[in-house]
This record gives structure tokens, C-alpha cells and sequence, in this order.
């Protein structure tokens, strides 16, 4: 990682009333947790053999790990499209990504009935060893999320290291962290290509996974393209969300925003808009669901708010005057965001309909749950880059250089 | 060397060509469609024949020690009810249906299972392995015919569906079909509605039942099974008067569910080539742009 000045935000981790309010309400969040984990998933969620699948998974694992995709999308253009000048958005980008990640993989704990076996997956189905089946696209995801949240956290370890380095008493921790900043130096490499490599597998599988459903997902969602398009779409939204955390973090730790930087990644962010609408219009051309578009009632209107969702955004960012206001940017990507987790949502529940009368709506305590998992993250995010050089632009580092 | 901008491009065109490569190759028509294993055994039920008195589902319940009886009888499959029987009726139009797993000839539940928790196991019957199950549901979003059902109200949940009576019908020793044995709901018919054999004898039954007496079935004038070739075939067989589709069964095309997932997966993941090529671009990529960096030259 190049030479950028990060440095811990520094200050107390409860600093407001509203860190105040989130530890109090991480408090309910674990008694509704024992309550999911001591009786089941029926008492505390909307879910039924209809609708296995809801706002755990549509929104906390995949709306959730594609938000989490700004370490993915800023690694593609500052390793592999060599712009160096993002290096800075680097290291928030990964912070992002790996909570995402991480909490993503605790909503799939909290998600799958039988969890205590959930060792087995990494393991290779132990003691069956060998009984994976390489048929299942949720086994690719299953595989490649552990080893992506392992990676992200190891591509952060610099921020660890050098903080340890700096800082610590104890002689041992610091040679450790010598150690492992002269390990990065050699290895770094094939660290970050394996950042881009497993999240362009398993984003990709993430719409692979409908596929299976057949009849129950409706056609114009359920196509062989949507590998590709869950795979863009995340992309724009990992841009989006890295615009969207200069702008928050700028705002609440006074620190300067890297502005220029995020005006040419949102020439970046037109690019991947307007290849995602142009390959969702060309494959239900293609596939002759031209007048599905316009017959579907309620679901033709979700697709052309979708549609709009991804449209608006591109039109804001076209012209190069535009994109020098930081406010057009700072919507833009909002409405990215929006579009990209009501592409999930419609892909994995709304357009999904198995008939014979289910309905789904999650309940109050399914919400706060993911709710809690989301404050959770805000939390973490919170304690990390107060005690850990991940922003830069700080006070901190505006007084040091 | 300095990093000029068509080293650059190069770096960006073969990092998308390799990302373009893993997300889309054609979906390659599945050369082999699954058959049938050779000794298959399932079952075939008759609707015209059901007179719905539902002992194959209290059968059913005691052959797989599940709670409840037919004083309080179940109305739809459940996390503790692996069989049923639905009556459909409507302008003037009746008829009985019996609903459990289909044992289908290329599953999607099978191929939906992470590490094999449903297998399709001796004589073609899919079973479930509570060993292996990490209860993800996927099953329950890949099974066309929503067979498998889970236990939502309860900490420690199991996956519940017929087995054909697996435990009944197959010897554990030699794995073959243990002789004169039936699954319980088939040993229960009292008119022979629904009944047990293999897959070839059923077929062939269902066919001879057609030829005597087409007027009986669905659709007139050219009657079908269902399960033919519906989703890929499956190993319990469906004759009717009324549309299968009245009756809740999907239309489906003539390959399995799995199918166009199959092969995408396959397309893009055979023999991991396709990933550890990107793996080696994406870190030649990165090697050759760090260190034109680290010889004092970016492209901004």
C-alpha cells in the first residue's frame, strides 16, 4: 500500500447521542438474538416454506455484502486500472468491506436453522470429507465469502500493524508487527489479486443462486445474465457507497473530503450504470420478454423503478460540469445504492412468487435484527477508525504533516 | 519505464476480458440429461382411482414416527407431514390429490445442497442427512414442487420430506430393495390409488391404464403422465382427470431445475481454470503497475 497519510480519528468511542443510543440498542438486539436462537426462527420472522428466504438474506447478506463491495471496486482501480491517486480511498473502502462482510457472515449464522454444523462447510463437509458438490452455486458463495472476509481483514492488517508498531509498550507485538509489515511488502500482491478474484465469483454466483428457483422467480429476473448484472451492479455500488462514506465520515469527523478523487470515480460510476442498463435491456430483447416489460402489473412497475433508479443516477453524472458538485455526486450515489439493493430485493422476494397463496412481509423483530446487525457494523466502524489509521485527512494528520 | 496509458489499457483489458470470461460463457446445453438409475423404484398415483380417505396419510405418520393423527388431520405438508392428500374442486370439476417428494431424476434440491445433505441415494430415492444439513433452505427455494418443509418453531429444526420410506424399503446392509416391503402410504390404499414398483413397471402401468381407458384422464382425447419428462422426469408418476396444474402441480419444461444453473456454474468453474487464470492476470496485472509505481512513474 502506498504512502498516504492515515491516521486514527482519536477521542472517545461514545462521543454522542448517537453512539449513546446504538450501544443501548445493540443491548436489545443480543436479548432478541438468545430469543431467535432459544425458540427458532418462526417466532421471530415472517419466514415460511414459501418464502425460505427474506430480509436476512436479501438484505443483510446480499444487498449487504454488494454495499460492502467498495473494497472491491476501489482495489479494481487503483491495483488493476493503476490509478494510484485512490490509494487513499483505499484503506476506508476495505474497512467498509470487511465489517460488510464480516456481518454478513453473522446474519447467515443467524439465518440457517442448523448453524452449530456450519464448520463442516469450510472443512470440506467433515468428517465426509470431499462431499462438497461443486453443483451448488451456494456452495461456491458459501466458500468464496469465508475466504473474502479472511482476505479483507488481512489486506486491513497494515492498519493493525503499523498502529502496533508505533505505538505499543510491548516489545514482543512490535517485532510482530515488523515482521508482518515486511511479510505485506512481499505478499501484498497476491493478496489484493485475490480481493478481486473472489468477490468477482461469488458476486456474480450471488445471482446465479436464483436461478435454481425456476417458475417461482419471475422472467425478468430469472435469466442466464444474471450472474453478469449482479456482478456490475455491485461494482456501481461499491463506488457509490465509497462516495457516500468520504461524504459521512468528512461530515462527522471533520476531516477533509477527498473531493477530486470522487469526482472522476463518479465518471467511473456512468460507465458501470450505463453497462449494467444496457445489458438488461439486451437480454430481454434477446430472449424475446420484450412485452413483460409492460404486462407484469405490479412487477412492471418495480422493473422500470429499478430501471429509472439505475437510469437517474447516470444522466446526473453524464456531463463533467455535473460532476463537479459534490451535492450531485452525494445523490447520485444514493439512488446507486437504492437501485442496486432493489435489483436484490425484487430478484430474491418481490419477483419471487411461489404460489398456492404465501405472502411474506418480514416482522418487526426480523427488521430489528437486521437493524441491530447494521448498528453492529456502525459500531465497529465507529471504534476502529477512532483507534486506527484508516482515514486520512484527519485533524489528527492535518496537525501532523 | 514509466507507466504509460497503453500499458495501462492492457492491464484493463485483460483484467475485464478475464472477469467477462468467469461471468458469462454461453450456458452449453447439458450434453448427458440425468436418467433414471437403473433400478429406480417410485410410485404411482391415480387420482381417478383416490376416494380420500387419507389412511396413507396416517400410514405415512406412523411408518415415519411423526406426531398427530387422523382425528386432528394435517391440511398441508409440514415440518410434521411428509404426505397428503388435497381435494380440488371447482365448476363441477373434482378430484383428489396426493402431494410428497417426487424422487426426480435430476433433482434441484440435490444440486442445491451445499455438501450433500440430500443425496440421491439407492433405488433413486432422494433422502435427507440431518449430519449435514446446516438448515440454509436452499432446498426449500430450489424444489419446483415445494416438497421439502422446514421446522420453524423449534431451536433445533430438521428438514422434513418423504424419503419413500427409505428405511423401510432398502436393506442397509446390501442396499438393495428389500423384498415384499412398501412405503407406508402404499401399503395403506385401500383401492390402489396410489401404488409402488419401479420406475419401468410404473411407467409401463400408467401407459396400460391409458390405453384401456383413455376417456378416464387428462387431458382428453391425449392423456399424460406427469412426471414423464416434466422438470427431467421424476419417480413418482401422476395420472389424473382434471389439469395437473388444477391440482398444484407446476408446468415445467422437459429439464430439470438445476439445469441452466448447472451449467453456468460449470461453464465457468470447469476444472478451476477459468478463476486461477484471472487469479494469475489479476496479480501480473498488479505486480507490473507496482512496480512501474515503485520506479517513479504513475499514470496520474
Amino acid at each position: 500500500m502506498s504512502k498516504h497519510q492515515a491516521e486514527p480519528v482519536g477521542g472517545p468511542i461514545i462521543f454522542n447521542r448517537f453512539t449513546k443510543f446504538l450501544v443501548m440498542f445493540l443491548g436489545l438486539w443480543v436479548l432478541i438474538l438468545l430469543y431467535r436462537f432459544l425458540t427458532g426462527i418462526g417466532t421471530v420472522s415472517g419466514l415460511t416454506d414459501g418464502y425460505p428466504w427474506g430480509i436476512w438474506i436479501a438484505f443483510d447478506v446480499v444487498t449487504g455484502t454488494a454495499l460492502a463491495c467498495g473494497g472491491y471496486a476501489i482495489a479494481i482501480l487503483a491495483y488493476i486500472l493503476n490509478k494510484g491517486k485512490y490509494h487513499p480511498l483505499v484503506r476506508p473502502a476495505l474497512l467498509t468491506s470487511a465489517l460488510g462482510y464480516s456481518m454478513a457472515a453473522l446474519a447467515i449464522i443467524i439465518d440457517v436453522g442448523r448453524w452449530w454444523g456450519i464448520w463442516r462447510i469450510p472443512l470440506g463437509g467433515f468428517p465426509d470429507m470431499g462431499s462438497y458438490n461443486w453443483n451448488s452455486a451456494l456452495l461456491e458463495v458459501a466458500l468464496c465469502v469465508m475466504a473474502y472476509v479472511g482476505v479483507l481483514w488481512i489486506e486491513l492488517g497494515p492498519a493493525f500493524l503499523e498502529k502496533w508498531e508505533a505505538t505499543s509498550k510491548s516489545s514482543a507485538l512490535v517485532g510482530f508487527a515488523r515482521f508482518g509489515l515486511k511479510f505485506y511488502d512481499k505478499a501484498l500482491i497476491w493478496i489484493i489479486a485475490l480481493g478481486v478474484l473472489l468477490p468477482t465469483m461469488h458476486q456474480s454466483s450471488l445471482g446465479t443462486l436464483m436461478l435454481i428457483a425456476g417458475w417461482k422467480l419471475h422472467p425478468l429476473w430469472s435469466t442466464g445474465w444474471i450472474p453478469l448484472l449482479f456482478l456490475i451492479s455491485c461494482v456501481g455500488m461499491g463506488y457509490a457507497v465509497v462516495v457516500w462514506e468520504s461524504a459521512v465520515s468528512s461530515k462527522v469527523f471533520n476531516r477533509r473530503r477527498e473531493d477530486s478523487m470522487l469526482i472522476s470515480l463518479s465518471g467511473a460510476m456512468v460507465v458501470v450504470l450505463g453497462l449494467y442498463l444496457l445489458l438488461r435491456f439486451a437480454d430481454i430483447i434477446i430472449s424475446g420478454k420484450f412485452g413483460l416489460m409492460f404486462t407484469s402489473g405490479f412487477l412492471s412497475f418495480m422493473f422500470w423503478l429499478e430501471i429509472a433508479l439505475f437510469a437517474i443516477p447516470m444522466v446526473m453524472l453524464m456531463r463533467a460540469k455535473d460532476r463537479a458538485n459534490f451535492g450531485t455526486i452525494f445523490k447520485a450515489s444514493m439512488l446507486i445504492m437504492l437501485a442496486g439493493a432493489l435489483y436484490r430485493f425484487d430478484a430474491y422476494i418481490v419477483a419471487f412468487n411461489p404460489g398456492r397463496n404465501w405472502s411474506y412481509f418480514p416482522t418487526t423483530l426480523e427488521i430489528l435484527i437486521t437493524l441491530g446487525t447494521v448498528a453492529f457494523e456502525v459500531f465497529l466502524y465507529i471504534v476502529i477508525v477512532k483507534r486506527y489509521p484508516i482515514l486520512s485527512g484527519t485533524r489528527a494528520a492535518q496537525a501532523a504533516h | 519505464m514509466t507507466m504509460d496509458r497503453r500499458t495501462l489499457l492492457k492491464g484493463a483489458a485483460a483484467a475485464g476480458a478475464g472477469a467477462a470470461a468467469l461471468a458469462v460463457r454461453p450456458a452449453e446445453a447439458s450434453s448427458e440429461r440425468p436418467v433414471a438409475p437403473p433400478n429406480a423404484y417410485g410410485m404411482l398415483y391415480d387420482a381417478t382411482r383416490c376416494i380420500g380417505c387419507r389412511a396413507c396419510v396416517t400410514a405415512c405418520k406412523a411408518a415415519n414416527n411423526l406426531p398427530g393423527n387422523l382425528y386432528d388431520p394435517p391440511n398441508d405438508l409440514s415440518g410434521d407431514t411428509k404426505n397428503i392428500i388435497k381435494l380440488y374442486e371447482s365448476d363441477g370439476e373434482q378430484s383428489y390429490m396426493k402431494q410428497q417428494c417426487m424422487h426426480c431424476i435430476d433433482p434441484g434440491c440435490v444440486n442445491a445442497c451445499m455438501i450433500g445433505a440430500f443425496k440421491k441415494r439407492e433405488l433413486g430415492i432422494i433422502t435427507w442427512d440431518p449430519d449435514r444439513c446446516i438448515g440454509c433452505r436452499y432446498c426449500q427455494v430450489a424444489c419446483p414442487y415445494e416438497i421439502p418443509k422446514f421446522q420453524w418453531d423449534t431451536a433445533i429444526p430438521k428438514i422434513v420430506k418423504c424419503e419413500l420410506c427409505h428405511h423401510i424399503i432398502v436393506d442397509p446392509q446390501t442396499g438393495e430393495y428389500k423384498e415384499g416391503t412398501q412405503p407406508g402410504c402404499c401399503q395403506a390404499c385401500p383401492k390402489q390409488a396410489v401404488i409402488f414398483g419401479t420406475y419401468v413397471d410404473l411407467l409401463a402401468d400408467a401407459k396400460q391404464r391409458i390405453a384401456d381407458h383413455p376417456e378416464r384422464y387428462y387431458p382428453a382425447g391425449d392423456p399424460q403422465i406427469f412426471g414423464d419428462t416434466e422438470g427431467g422426469g421424476t419417480q413418482v408418476l401422476y395420472l389424473a382427470g382434471v389439469d395437473f396444474e388444477k391440482l398444484g402441480l407446476p408446468v415445467l419444461g422437459d429439464e430439470g431445475v438445476a439445469a441452466q444453473a448447472r451449467s453456468i456454474q460449470h461453464g465457468i468453474y470447469k476444472g478451476f481454470i477459468a478463476p486461477v487464470a484471472l487469479y494469475g492476470i489479476l496479480g501480473a496485472v498488479i505486480w507490473r503497475n507496482r512496480r512501474a509505481e515503485k520506479k517513479g512513474g504513475s499514470d496520474e
